[in-house]
């Protein structure tokens, strides 16, 4: 059964507790939608693009305490960058910027960083489809 | 903001009364119980009248109670003890694959050193079949052992079947009834069992303190060797304090037991039962009525159960979960998975157990803020199809 909830950093709780951008967006340029293989959490993440910079974002995300945070996070961090920016964003750096996270949690991030990567994919391919 | 403490299965509060009566055996009676002067002399008085109590509780003799750190070293006591003692006359032993990791643990330790373990499976209830365990015997099988009630579902398992199976096969049989005593009848003569153990801090007893039940005859090898301790079943200078404490709440039991398990289970009943209808999409885990008392554990499909815990935390209410990301292995709860559960579901379990300081405001309060925490937490859910 449950060992212990993580300790998380005052920053974690704060996007757990608020997390910024949830939602699903109407008419997204890109959606990743991606699932954690090691736990078995899924997040989908939606960005708006104009002129190569990513002006809109939102998340929903079935996870734990640190996989919401992540999400929270990465949808704050990428808004007003250039995808290509949007792209070097790692997970280590939204961990980071949550403050730090529990060595078990960092899998979490990963799942925040590859939606990402999903969604700036997606709205390429929709970009040399037209 | 009050604090609400529902995870009694976790461990328990040790009773006011049992801290009293551990209090003289720190610095007054604080004397090693295997000296002859005066001092040994009261601590060993304190710990044969403690053996005494324990033993009357669940009508074994006191020569037939070995007092323990818990019951993760019963178990372990229980297991490796036999396998040990009866390498000779065969290597099967039998267990299911719901057991608390202190015995299945120590099944893959003996399955590595040659012994044959055979898990039998559950039902959708987990629920071991009797018949199972008959089948399984074979004249190699030296050792049975199914947990009394299950720690994550409460399940409650047909132990005085089984234990006339094992007991007709001339097959020694172990029981886990670590969340069983003090909350149950355990009379070992009526579970027909040959080891029982138990845990202290289960039923509001000290933590560090239980004991392992070891019917007379019973062949078995010490875990623990290096002194003349409860006769050399368990080396090491006995936990006076502890045991005493441990007999207290044993004291209190049998007089409260009967009462709390009547209370329990209508607070339980109320909490499941308003759950279920304020949270669609939930489903109890575990058998409807041979259920422990206490015990109350559903699975929310669509959320998560590290993230319904944490949000029931920051209200002050602690439960525990059977999510994949709370555990160390970042798998589900293997308990969920033997009964059938998908590992969504697994993964969205919440367990709530109830005790002795649980009120009916305590559950109403849950009632109110837990279906909101839900609520949030589907509508930021990548799978929540929506209200329907
Ligand atoms: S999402 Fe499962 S551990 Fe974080």
């Amino acid at each position: 059964m449950a060992e212990t909830p993580f300790p998380y950093s005052e920053t974690v709780m704060d996007h757990f507790r608020n997390p910024r951008n949830v939602g699903v967006m109407e008419n997204p340029s890109g959606v990743g939608k991606v699932g954690n293989p090691i736990c078995g959490d899924v997040m989908e993440l939606f960005i708006k693009v104009e002129n190569n910079i990513i002006t809109d974002t939102r998340f929903r995300t079935f996870g734990c305490g640190a996989a919401i945070a992540t999400s929270s996070m990465v949808t704050e961090l990428v808004k007003g960058k250039s995808l290509e920016e949007a792209l070097k964003i790692s997970n280590k750096a939204v961990a980071e910027a949550l403050g730090g996270l529990p060595p078990i949690k960092m899998h979490c991030s990963v799942l925040a960083e590859e939606a990402l990567k999903a969604a700036i994919d997606d709205y390429r391919k929709k970009q040399t489809v037209k | 903001m009050e604090r609400i403490y529902l995870d009694y299965a976790a461990t328990t509060p040790t009773h006011p009364e049992v801290v009293k009566a551990m209090q003289p055996y720190f610095y007054d009676k604080f004397g090693n119980a295997s000296s002859l002067y005066s001092f040994g002399q009261e601590a060993k008085a304190a710990l044969e009248e403690s053996r005494q109590k324990v033993a009357d509780f669940i009508g074994a003799k006191p020569e037939e109670i070995v007092f323990t750190s818990g019951g993760s070293e019963s178990n372990n006591t229980a297991l490796k003890g036999v396998a040990f003692a009866l390498r000779g006359k065969g290597n099967r032993i039998i267990t299911s694959v719901v057991e608390h990791h202190a015995v299945g643990e120590p099944g893959k330790f003996l399955a590595k050193e040659g012994f044959e373990i055979i898990t039998l499976p559950v039902d959708s209830n987990g629920l071991v079949d009797p018949d199972a365990v008959r089948k399984a015997l074979n004249d190699k099988t030296i050792l049975v052992s199914i947990m009394h009630a299950n720690n994550e579902i409460g399940t409650i398992q047909p132990i005085t079947e089984m234990g006339r199976i094992c007991r007709e096969k001339g097959v020694l049989f172990h029981t886990d009834a670590v969340q069983a005593v003090g909350h149950l009848p355990t009379m070992v003569s009526e579970l027909t069992v040959d080891l029982l153990s138990a845990s202290g801090h289960k039923f509001y007893g000290p933590k560090g303190v239980g004991f392992l039940y070891i019917r007379r005859g019973t062949k078995i090898k010490p875990l623990i060797q290096g002194g003349d301790q409860e006769r050399r079943f368990r080396a090491g200078t006995e936990n006076t304090a502890g045991i005493v404490g441990l007999a207290k709440a044993v004291e209190i039991a049998a007089v409260e037991m009967e009462e709390e398990g009547k209370k329990l289970t209508q607070l339980r009943d109320a909490l499941i039962k308003g759950i279920l209808k304020a949270v669609p999409d939930s489903r109890l885990n575990g058998h409807p009525a041979q259920r422990l008392p206490n015990n109350v554990n559903i699975s929310f499909a669509y959320v998560e159960g590290e993230s319904m815990l944490l949000n029931l935390d920051l209200e002050g209410i602690a439960v525990s979960t059977g999510s994949a990301c709370t555990s160390s292995s970042l798998e589900p709860s293997s308990v969920l998975l033997a009964i059938g559960l998908p590992a969504e579901s697994a993964h969205g379990s919440i367990r709530f157990t109830l005790g002795k300081w649980t009120t009916q405001a305590h559950v109403d309060r849950v009632l109110d803020i837990f279906p909101k925490i839900v609520a949030k937490l589907r509508a930021m859910s990548p799978l929540y199809p929506g209200d329907k």
